[in-house]
């Protein structure tokens, strides 16, 4: 047993205290006819060298291909301050902190996040995070519900231009409560005002806009947040971090601003790590901070007057409220948010800038040079930020296995979620897309694509 | 243990106009305008965001201080009933940040992914070797995440037959406040059932509360009293006689790993804590991991992804090949980096490590328990053997000396010990719910029941000190009625 110190004077002294012959004795509350003697599916122990050879042999047979899928996760440039400071034990092996005076690190940082992301966002106040960007989207929309007062529907609508799988945890997650997410087909690649009018005068408890949307383009943001709170819609943002530093923030879309904004810190610090830890984040107005679900931070002070900061608002969380809280979440992600608040420490206003111009340039390049290929045009002709949707003149997923071969991730099949649209694929390109590999995926492209043709 | 004494200032606090860790910026190959000249003026952000502009070291030290203000099990013996929080190995994280997993995207072609989907599809097996359940699911991103996946599975099963009336989760009163909120989320009702003297559930009450419209049963075995539940074999009759499924919170499987199995009890569903049994961080708050077992009338119902084998090669299931699927619960694969450092724990133990688990955390508990019982501490079931926790009820200290569970815990804070978890269960009165965990050596034990001792004499002979307990962390007591009433959720500039 690789991590306990017990030595057999340990057990024996202990055993005595306790007044126990063995430590078996230990467990004869337990039914015999339960009890199990081997778990002969369990390999036998590796210790640290062997469990570390055969993970970097795991590692290397996935390789460090050449990205440009992004579709909600995104492969950015990490300081190397993040990790190291991340993975310090204090905070890789704390506790989500209820002992308040013992977890003030962990407590003042996520205040300084809650700051950082509300900014971001435009809005007024931030949750201490929730899952990923898709759970957020489902906690917004019970959160709609819970605030829209006068709203007894519980409808959401949910354009086809909201990332697919958001909308699948949508529906997984809040259904079971009887929430309705209705899709908005969005045929021209955008949401337009005539794919909304049929839900004009409606009882609708609100409208999910993700900006920039699942294809890359940008929303027609102010006037469809003007549309929905003009039929007495709340609206939801799902928004990308880093977009944020150019585009224009959720609590300032239309005359009234956006009523909730959610999204995934996975584009600050976070590796893409197949899928996950990343964090959801949820900002709102003050009016709303009660309906909020999730973990809030707040600052106060001590016996003494000092500040301090604390977890607050309680009264709406599950170990206080049970049945009746606002959500059952007893985390946050808390490590993923300390990765998220260095981050943007590091990058600041201007920094955060230079990146999203830097994405949204290499993406123009991207899109320039792949759409000088033969067999390859693009999708939707809008202004976009980040990332676009091409379509080939065959199938895409064989296009896709031959790039792979090459070592080129080469963007995301949209034709199981959006078969409408042919032949297409989502491809991204991050500030880390150098012209040389941007050269490198529109040769390669080239020679499938070519090949493909001669074979035919 | 290197606590930094003093408060740290705001990050903002340190920020200058045009100071910045200008290394980590990219290069700009166009200015800003002529990059941005095709997004619509009226999509664009006029006002920057309030971030801080400091240098990299100040952002480095900033948050090394920081961390610094935190208790960890890296620094302090942390005995949080309920938790786990026992040594998160080194190597976990090591390996699990390998280049080849970290910039692995999640929705690359599967070809490239072969390694990782191995290490998920044999994580699958050996969970399910631990707990005797016939499927695993990895995606739940925490335990309640998975709490919500196996109600949701419970409701898919009586609706696939039609059975459309079973709306009720029965849970006992000592429950989780997660299962309640999860049965919420659901749509389900929760009907609560109380807990005898023992520890153990009434299961006359239980009888009484079943009928046609049980969905299921939300149990935790051990309890959250930190006892093993005996009668749970007619528990798991009167439940399945009654049409409904048992689900078991796998809060507490660090007690019985490698001893008994939730499949073998009778259980239908279980979702595991892996950051508490299989040892991933806690993060400060997370990320966790939730992963849910299943019985095999469940199998249909897994919430997507689930990790498939064909041959010699690893795919995703998705809906085409479970299309009774409660669907999905993460926009990819979950926490994946977790369930990575899961995997590498489970392997480093091995099938004989597994046994030891639930043996040495029973072994620290017990002991735990009996010296302070000699020491003239209160457990709160005498009688009953300690599993991996065991509850101190210092209902008498609250009555004789106006000493409470909760100053027992700040107290315990200036000794250097993490708080135990009080206050839950609720219902025992003044509780101190203590859980060792099997990675803490017999000393560091000692040192807190000899803690505990000198807390009780201060409590004897100053009271008041113990009261106002902590003494010595950055902070005192915090006002929790200001905090919620004059709300400051977000820092603001000082206006000049």
């Amino acid at each position: 047993m690789p991590f306990n110190p017990h030595t057999p004077d340990d057990v024996e002294q202990m055993l005595a205290a306790i007044g126990a012959k063995k430590i078996e004795d230990l467990f004869d509350e337990i039914p015999k006819e339960l009890r199990i003697e081997s778990l002969a599916g369990i390999p036998e122990a590796l210790n640290e060298m062997q469990i570390g050879r055969l993970m970097a042999a795991r590692a290397a047979q996935d390789g460090t291909p050449l990205n440009f899928i992004g579709a909600g996760a995104y492969d950015h440039h990490i300081p190397s301050a993040i990790w190291a400071v991340t993975s310090r034990g204090e905070f890789y092996s704390a506790y989500t902190p209820y002992q308040a005076e013992a977890s003030q690190g962990t407590l003042q940082l996520i205040y300084e996040y809650q700051t950082m992301i509300s900014s971001l966002t435009g809005m007024q106040v931030s949750n201490a995070s929730l899952y990923d960007g898709g759970s957020a989207v489902a906690e917004a929309s019970l959160m709609a519900i819970r605030a829209h007062r006068k709203s007894r529907a519980q409808r959401i609508l949910v354009p086809t231009t909201l990332h697919p799988n958001y909308r699948k945890v949508a529906v997984a997650t809040a259904s079971g409560q009887g929430v309705r997410f209705e899709e908005v087909p969005c045929p021209k690649g955008f949401l337009a005002l005539s794919d909304l009018e049929k839900f004009a005068g409606e009882d609708i408890t609100a409208l999910v806009i993700q900006q920039p949307n699942f294809f890359g383009a940008l929303e027609d943001v102010d006037a469809i947040t003007d549309w929905a709170h003009a039929n007495n819609i709340l609206v939801i943002a799902s928004v990308n971090p880093t977009s944020l530093a150019i585009l224009k923030p959720p609590g300032e879309w239309g005359s009234r601003g956006a009523d909730i904004a959610c999204g995934d810190c996975q584009p600050l610090g976070v590796p893409l790590s197949s899928g996950g830890p990343y964090a959801g984040f949820l900002t709102t107005r003050m009016e709303f901070v009660r309906q909020m679900p999730g973990r809030i931070v707040g600052r106060t002070v001590d016996t003494n007057g000092k500040q301090g900061f604390a977890l607050t608002l309680q009264a709406r969380e599950q170990h206080i409220r049970r049945g009746k809280a606002t959500s059952n979440i007893c985390t946050n992600q808390g490590l993923l948010v300390t990765a998220a608040t260095i981050y943007l420490s590091l990058l600041g206003p201007e920094g955060l800038a230079r990146v999203a111009n830097e994405c949204h340039r290499a993406t123009q390049e991207l899109v320039a040079a792949l759409t000088r290929v033969k067999g390859v045009k693009l999708a939707f002709d809008r202004p976009r930020f980040h990332e676009a949707v091409l379509q080939l003149d065959r199938p895409v997923a064989p296009v896709l296995a031959e790039l792979a071969r090459r070592g080129i991730v080469g963007g995301y099949d949209l034709s199981n979620d959006y078969p409408e649209l042919g032949n297409a694929v989502l491809v991204c390109a991050t500030e880390t897309r150098t012209a040389a590999d941007i050269k490198a995926y529109a040769d390669a492209l080239a020679e499938t694509l070519k090949a493909a043709v001669r074979a035919a | 243990m290197a606590m930094l004494k003093h408060p740290e200032k705001i990050i903002f606090e340190y920020s200058r106009p045009k100071r910045g860790a200008y290394g980590q910026w990219p290069t700009e190959k166009q200015t800003a305008n002529a990059v941005a000249a095709d997004i619509p003026e009226a999509l664009r952000r006029k006002q920057a965001p309030l971030l801080p502009e400091v240098s990299e070291l100040e952002v480095v030290r900033h948050f090394t201080r920081l961390s610094q203000l935190n208790f960890s099990i890296d620094t302090h013996f942390y005995p949080l009933g309920s938790c786990t929080m026992k040594y998160n190995p080194k190597a976990c994280n090591q390996y699990a940040m390998l280049p080849g997993f970290l910039g692995r995207h999640p929705l690359a072609p599967e070809s490239t992914g072969q390694g990782f989907l191995a290490c998920m599809y044999e994580l699958q097996e050996m969970l399910k070797e631990v707990t005797g359940m016939q499927g695993v699911a990895l995606s739940p991103m925490a335990g309640a995440h998975g709490e919500f996946a196996g109600v949701a599975m419970i409701r898919a099963y009586h609706r696939a037959r039609g059975d459309l009336a079973r709306n009720e989760i029965i849970v006992p009163i000592a429950a989780h406040g997660t299962n309640p909120a999860t049965a919420t989320m659901c749509g389900c009702v929760v009907k609560e059932i109380p807990v005898n003297d023992q520890g153990d559930i009434d299961v006359e009450a239980l009888k009484a509360a079943v009928g046609p419209n049980t969905a299921g049963i939300m149990l935790t075995n051990p309890s959250t009293c930190g006892v093993f539940e005996r009668r749970i074999k007619e528990v798991a009759k009167v439940v399945h006689d009654a049409g409904g499924l048992l689900y078991y919170d796998g809060a507490n499987l660090n007690a019985i790993l490698g001893k008994v199995r939730p499949g073998d009890m009778g259980f239908d569903v279980i979702h595991m804590n892996l950051h508490k049994t299989f040892s991933t961080p806690h993060g400060g708050g997370g990320p966790g991991a939730g992963a849910v077992g299943v019985s095999a009338r469940l199998l249909p119902f897994m919430p997507i992804p689930v990790v498939g084998k064909d041959g010699d090669r690893y795919r995703w299931l998705s809906e085409k090949d479970l299309p009774q699927s409660i669907g999905r619960l993460s926009a990819f694969m979950g926490n994946a980096g977790v369930l990575l450092r899961a995997y590498i724990y489970m392997r480093m133990l091995g099938r004989e490590g597994m046994h030891r688990v639930g043996e040495f955390a029973t072994l620290n508990a017990n002991y735990l328990m009996a010296r302070l019982a000699q020491a003239g501490f209160d457990p709160a079931y005498p009688a009953r053997r300690a599993s991996h926790e065991f509850i101190i009820t210092a209902k008498r200290q609250a009555r004789d000396l106006g000493v409470t569970a909760m100053d027992f815990a700040k107290r315990l804070l200036d000794y250097g010990f993490h708080a135990p978890t009080t206050y839950f269960p609720l219902l025992v009165p003044e509780c101190l719910l203590i859980e060792p965990t099997e990675t803490e050596s017999k000393e560091a034990l000692d040192g807190f029941i000899d803690a505990m001792i000198a807390i009780q004499k201060e409590a004897e002979s100053q009271a008041e000190f113990v009261r106002s307990a902590p003494h010595t962390m950055t902070v005192r007591r915090l006002d929790d009625v200001r905090a919620a009433r004059q709300l400051d959720l977000t820092w603001k500039p000082v206006a000049a």
